[in-house]
């Protein structure tokens, strides 16, 4: 029998039609919940969701959705490494912010030429995210420690340090009224290319990044010794024990490598958009991985997805606000999404499981048995 | 720059229109764009400052405006695309508010040569069709620091301020020094609601609520407040508390909520609606002037409000100081 929280995490697996069925759902209800309030609010969400379409088919839009896309991907995937084994790493946001900074200043002190330069910067952030989450990993295995309070905590550590770093006399560089790491040198730049036709705008090469990590995550999780012990952990840590897994050490590197995948969040924007870690920096991505998780149930194409439809969202609301709708409405859209995502996945188990009796009960010529139900 | 105009302009239909309507600045009907900073209209400061300057030209010039609000902890390129966006359908001349929008106005102004742009508390986004509109946040800072001082009793007075950045510690750092000038041994507490990249501290009235009441527990009588909206939250504590409180860049004893206000002795004044309207005045008139427009003490860009008549005693000092800033006799420091 399976936990609301284990179906909600995708360790419950829903094969075949309802797995897409299911998010469907929920993106129309939210469809209609959303235009229900645009009309309550008197717009025309005829209006509304054409002005979301058109802005979102631009090639300009298609760019910027794609180049954000990766960033959320890999955030969610960080978030689903630790969802899969019953970890709830909270910290993906303080982890790639605290990556991304170190990392800048690294790059930016130019230490190494060119492509190597890149590489370096890669490579000191997704050390200092795999450090900063196996804090949390460390704490749960020698003192306990939830792993949710201690990486909450850990992200306003990480808020607080990158604060005190950014100062004119630390590692920042200040510039009018913004303060930033020195920028990147040019030839650093992670490349990118004008896939999209009819804009100069370029999809950054990060999106190919994130297209590997997604697999690697798929294969690593599903062929490798390491995600069987992963996923056994997840599912019963007495069983994982008894069929000769080492928790406390998969804790600790679950959330390695779980901190590793979020210190490639950052890396998009800093490669290719930013070129420093600055006041601009964004904030808060780490918090719309654990969203795109959810609603991927932790499965790297439904992630993808999710990610895309984020992206979306967020990069085609502006032109709302031409139309006089406040943006909001893309937020009140997200939030009715995971919601019903969720509650559509536990409708169609239901739905299932209940089915599932009926059949037996008639192959039994018997009374059904009420332990299902009680799942 | 002509050259990724022209790529911009050939690979999107809409710019082309956006470039026509822009061929002829000053019409009769401009279309104004505005794009705020995190706390949008109705933030009873620092945005709903930049929106009294349009609603005023917008009255008086007839102008068709539009204004688009950014979401906490976007990227770069997010805000990019909302300044393209108004550039390509035919906003006319654009308006960033807030230096958030350094470097995306610096790029969408070179690719949109025919529209004008003026941004906000940055010099560092420039380019000749950008006006850059600064303030010397520090000197008008210096007044209502000296109007604290003078105002306290018991010699403790409080500075809340809203993210801990070069921009708002420049408002700390003349309010310290004015707050001394009157009273070299003066406790001053300081206090911020948040640390970048986290700049909900700008929109956070509970956690203002919650600085300020620890400032009047700790001895304060007088709070300044350059925390954007979450400073109705100090005003709150200062109402319940039964002290005093300064308000920052619009003259919130007009503008706070009607339940508060009363605390308010003072606000200092950071004239952005006057930089805002003179700005779309200039556009209208055809003569408006590319890079950097200081609003100090001297230009009358910043000051302190007399509204309620809570300063009328310490006018006189405080006009006395006023005359040594601008006269160069006292420099106000940038940094605390």
């Amino acid at each position: 029998m399976s936990g609301f929280m284990e179906r909600l995490t995708g360790r419950v697996k829903l094969d075949g039609v309802f797995a897409v069925v299911a998010p469907v759902l929920a993106v129309v209800f939210a469809g209609l919940v959303t235009s229900v309030v645009l009309l309550i609010a008197g717009n025309s969400p005829v209006d509304a969701f054409t002005t979301l379409i058109d802005q979102g088919s631009t090639p300009r839009i298609i760019v910027l959705i794609l180049n954000t896309a990766a960033a959320y991907f890999l955030s969610a995937v960080a978030v689903a490494i630790g969802f899969r084994m019953n970890l709830f790493n909270i910290g993906v946001d303080g982890q790639y912010r605290l990556a991304a900074l170190l990392a800048a200043a690294v790059g930016g002190a130019g230490l190494l030429p060119g492509v190597l330069n890149s590489l370096l910067v890669v490579l000191v952030a997704v050390l200092v995210g795999a450090l900063w989450a196996s804090i949390a990993g460390l704490l749960k295995v020698t003192r306990g420690v939830s792993e949710v309070i201690s990486t909450i905590m850990l992200n306003a550590i990480a808020t607080g340090l990158t604060g005190w770093l950014l100062t004119a006399d630390r590692l920042g560089v200040l510039n009018g009224n913004a303060i930033g790491t020195k920028p990147i040198p040019e030839d650093a730049h992670a490349p990118g290319w004008a896939l999209i036709p009819g804009t100069p705008m370029e999809v950054n090469s990060f999106l190919v990044v994130a297209i590997v990590v997604g697999i690697g995550y798929a294969v690593l999780l599903n062929r490798t010794r390491f995600g069987f012990g992963l996923r056994a952990t997840g599912r019963s840590e007495p069983a994982a024990v008894a069929s000769g897994v080492n928790v406390k050490r998969m804790v600790i590197s679950a959330m390695a490598v779980s901190g590793a995948v979020a210190g490639l969040v950052g890396m998009p924007e800093l490669l290719g958009g930013s070129y420093q870690y600055s006041l601009n920096f964004p904030a808060g991505l780490g918090f719309t991985g654990i969203a795109i998780a959810l609603l991927g149930r932790n499965n790297a194409v439904g992630m993808a997805i999710g990610a895309l439809l984020w992206a979306f969202l967020d990069s085609s609301s502006n032109a709302l606000q031409i139309l006089h709708i406040s943006k909001e409405l893309v937020d009140i859209m997200k939030g009715v999404i995971v919601l019903s995502v969720i509650i559509a996945y536990e409708l169609v188990h239901r739905y299932r499981i209940v089915a599932a009796q009926h059949r037996v009960s008639r192959e039994l010529a018997a009374p059904a048995g009420t332990e299902g139900a009680a799942a | 720059m002509l050259m990724a105009a022209a790529a911009c302009g050939g690979s999107d239909a809409k710019t082309e229109t956006g470039a026509s309507a822009s061929s002829e600045p000053a019409a009769a009907k401009a279309k104004v764009g505005l794009a705020y900073d995190i706390g949008g209209r109705g933030d009873q400061s620092f945005n709903d400052a930049a929106a009294a300057g349009l609603d005023k030209a917008k009255a008086e010039f007839g102008l068709e405006t539009n204004e688009l609000e950014t979401t906490p902890g976007e990227t770069d390129a997010q805000k990019e695309e909302r300044l393209r966006l108004l550039a390509s359908t035919g906003f006319n001349p654009i308006i960033a508010v807030g230096f958030a929008y350094s470097g995306s106005v610096k790029k969408v102004a070179a690719e949109f040569p025919d529209v004008k742009f003026a941004i906000i508390d940055d010099a560092d986004a420039t380019g000749p069709n950008v006006s850059n509109l600064v303030f010397a946040e520090e000197q008008g800072s210096f007044l209502v620091g000296a109007a604290a001082a003078l105002k306290s009793k018991k010699g403790n007075v409080g500075f809340v301020g809203g993210v801990e950045v070069p921009l708002i510690q420049k408002f700390e750092a003349g309010f310290v020094a004015g707050a001394k000038a009157v009273k070299p041994d003066i406790k001053i507490q300081t206090k911020y609601l948040s640390q970048p990249p986290d700049f909900t501290g700008f929109n956070d009235p509970a956690k203002g609520k919650t600085a300020a009441q620890g400032m009047f527990d700790g001895g304060a009588d007088v709070v300044y407040q350059a925390a954007g909206g979450s400073g109705g939250g100090v005003f709150e504590a200062a109402k319940a508390a039964g002290a005093m409180a300064i308000g920052v860049d619009s003259d919130q004893a007009k503008t706070a909520d009607k339940a508060v206000a009363d605390v308010i002795i003072t606000s200092m004044l950071k004239k952005i609606d006057v930089a805002v309207y003179d700005y779309l005045k200039n556009f209208v008139g055809g003569n408006v002037k590319a890079g950097e427009s200081r609003f100090d003490l001297k230009a009358g860009g910043v000051d302190y409000s007399t509204t309620g008549g809570k300063v009328d005693d310490i006018k006189a000092q405080l006009d006395d100081y006023k005359q040594k800033i601008i006269s160069g006799e006292i420099t106000v420091p940038q940094t605390p």
